[in-house]
């Protein structure tokens, strides 16, 4: 009798350890089948051409003797190559100037239009976001119209006043047109991401603040910033990503601003220039790829900062 | 106009008047261009060059001549170039979508093995910069003989890491798992159960992921820059960049060319602020996911 309900037990258990090791090879099945066709994709269009570049970067094309191998030479002709360094430097101050610019202007405008509710502030927020639906090679030809001597309105709006228009073309205020062509591409698209995500804090958060004696100001700064801290953090990364990564603009506005925007005004343009302008796709691609590092190394310090930083508030 | 301090100073039936009228500045600044463009795209190249008021309309509004002459010049290279980002917008975004959708549920809903690892792989491809993958990618399809095709803008355009992460970020809270045990208790297979019960839970989100896709493949520069030569396949912001280009050269040459180049770009952009504005109910509730967590 007990024999036999051990007996049994252990079958079902078994069983059950069938069924359950069934289950859970279904669930395998199920989990890779579902994600296979990303990661194929990913495979094939991430990861084989950053190993492809990786490798590439690692040849040297020379003028004579064809293409050899110098394992990083490539990476110390990059860092010590003037045009490289100098677009290197240049989209970073850009990040640092237009990126907290961009942040600070999307806030304000998302902290109002979350305060204020009536039917301009609404119509305001779609305006203010149209320009993340124009491409942004469209939106530097609109703005390179704009800054333009012989179209533009620069010239008619300063002569009212009597001043001569400022030349966003020449080399000293192209930083300062650049800067503004990307707060206005960009910054309605980070005020709808701020204010998706103060419009999901809960108001009676604002009732208990005021019930405290807190007041427009104190509850802004004290309650609604530190709780989108998240979402603010999410956009200066990728903010961060993209900036270093400045190609568009610059090119198109190269052909109007002539002789100020070089081919190697940023790394980008500098890669594309290479190895689409002088087919050197060897040292391109090692631009590229040192470009990545500087994006990886920018990122990792500023989650690093912002992680400290907020362990100590 | 600063509120003086007096009895009944509070004035709130105005609801904030100085907030709003800075508002008001900012919504003037951010239209600036358009109205630039709609307003010049009506004149011909003496209106544009004759020195008169830029921001206000020429004495002849000639829209009909000049959408004409944008859509006839070159023999309709400019149509094409509209087709073309719209057929590299639909396919990138809707093959995109598809792979984040099914990729960002695989995530959220399956213990497999290698989840882990795999996730992580791709929060790291999150910092990949898109633009370091064209010299390599555009290396291995010419091997390939790929270059110079559609899918040489396609292909590339169906990754979307970003799209997966917020995916699975919406499976994870908005699917829950007592629904899909629910189902799969009814005998529904793991398809139908994600096809009927999981993707109308997630809708939001996808058309988000849909259409920050097509968004990104439209606007896309770079890579249809590097990838294409024949100017027939090319998508309207490489096409117009190469007119400006051709028009800044030969600044005397081609005036006519630039008034073309400002209808162009205005005809441009009304697909996507159409887009926008008809699917903002749905793309609103999926964006504050990305940010919130």
């Amino acid at each position: 009798m007990t024999l036999l309900t051990k007996e049994s037990a252990a079958s079902t258990q078994e069983k059950a350890h069938k069924v359950r090791s069934k289950v859970r090879l279904r669930e395998h099945l199920m989990g890779w089948l579902f994600v296979g066709p990303f990661g194929i994709v990913f495979l094939a269009l991430l990861i084989a051409p950053l190993a492809y570049a990786f490798y590439l970067s690692l040849w040297q094309k020379k003028l004579i003797g064809g293409i050899s191998f110098v394992f990083l030479g490539n990476y110390v002709k990059a860092f010590t190559d003037p045009t490289f360094l100098s677009g290197a430097w240049f989209v970073i101050r850009f990040s640092l100037a237009a990126i907290p610019l961009q942040i600070i202007v999307a806030l304000a405008m998302a902290l109002i239009l979350d305060a204020v509710t009536t039917l301009f502030t609404r119509f305001s927020r779609l305006m203010i976001f149209l320009p993340y639906a124009i491409p942004t090679v469209i939106g530097a030809v609109m703005w390179g119209f704009l800054y333009s001597k012989s179209f533009g309105p620069l010239s008619d709006i300063f002569g009212l006043f009597g001043a001569t228009a400022p030349d966003f073309f020449s080399s000293d205020l192209i930083f300062y047109g650049l800067i503004n062509v990307v707060t206005w591409q960009w910054a309605g698209y980070y005020m709808i991401i701020l204010y998706a995500a103060l419009q999901g804090i809960d108001p009676a958060l604002y009732e208990a603040a005021r019930m405290d004696g807190a007041g427009k100001w104190q509850i802004a700064l004290r309650i609604k910033i530190p709780l989108i801290a998240p979402a603010l953090l999410l956009i200066l990364v990728f903010s961060l990503i993209g900036t270093l990564q400045f190609f568009n603009e610059p090119q198109i506005l190269r052909y109007l601003a002539a002789g100020t925007i070089s081919p190697g005004f940023t790394p980008n343009m500098y890669a594309y220039q290479q190895a689409f302008g002088l087919a050197n796709f060897t040292y391109g691609s090692a631009i590229s790829f040192a470009l990545g590092g500087i994006v990886f190394v920018c990122v990792y310090a500023f989650l690093f900062f912002t992680r400290k930083r907020r362990s100590f508030f | 106009m600063t509120g003086s301090s007096g009895a009944g100073a509070r004035r709130r039936p105005q609801r904030h008047l100085p907030l709003q009228i800075f508002l008001g500045f900012l919504v003037v600044y951010f239209l600036v261009p358009f109205w630039w463009v709609i307003v010049n795209s009506s004149k011909d190249a003496p209106g544009l060059f004759g020195g008169g008021n830029t921001l206000w309309f020429a004495e002849q509004v000639d829209y009909f001549g000049n959408l004409e002459r944008l859509f006839t010049y070159d023999g309709g290279i400019y149509g094409r170039w509209i087709l073309n980002s719209t057929l590299y917008a639909l396919a990138g975004g809707i093959g995109a979508t598809i792979l984040a959708v099914m990729a960002g549920y695989g995530f959220a809903k399956y213990r497999f093995a290698g989840r882990r690892f795999g996730f992580s792989i791709l929060l790291g491809a999150l910092m990949v910069p898109a633009t370091a993958l064209v010299i390599p990618t555009f290396m291995m399809f010419s091997g390939l003989g790929l270059t110079n095709t559609i899918w040489a803008v396609i292909l590339p355009s169906l990754l979307n890491p970003f799209g997966v992460y917020l995916m699975h970020v919406y499976a994870r809270d908005a699917v829950p798992d007592e629904i899909l045990d629910a189902a799969r208790v009814d005998g529904a297979g793991e398809m139908r159960t994600f096809l009927t019960v999981a993707f109308p839970l997630m809708r939001p989100a996808v058309v988000t992921v849909l259409l920050l896709s097509a968004v990104a493949s439209w606007n896309n520069y770079f890579l249809p820059l590097a990838m294409l030569s024949d100017n027939r396949l090319f998508p309207v912001t490489v096409g117009l960049g190469l007119w400006q280009g051709i028009a800044s050269a030969n600044n005397s040459g081609s005036t006519s060319l630039w008034s073309l180049i400002i209808l162009g770009a205005l005809v441009s952009v009304i697909p996507l602020i159409i887009a926008f504005f008809t699917l903002q109910r749905h793309w609103r509730g999926g964006l504050s996911v990305g940010g919130l967590r």
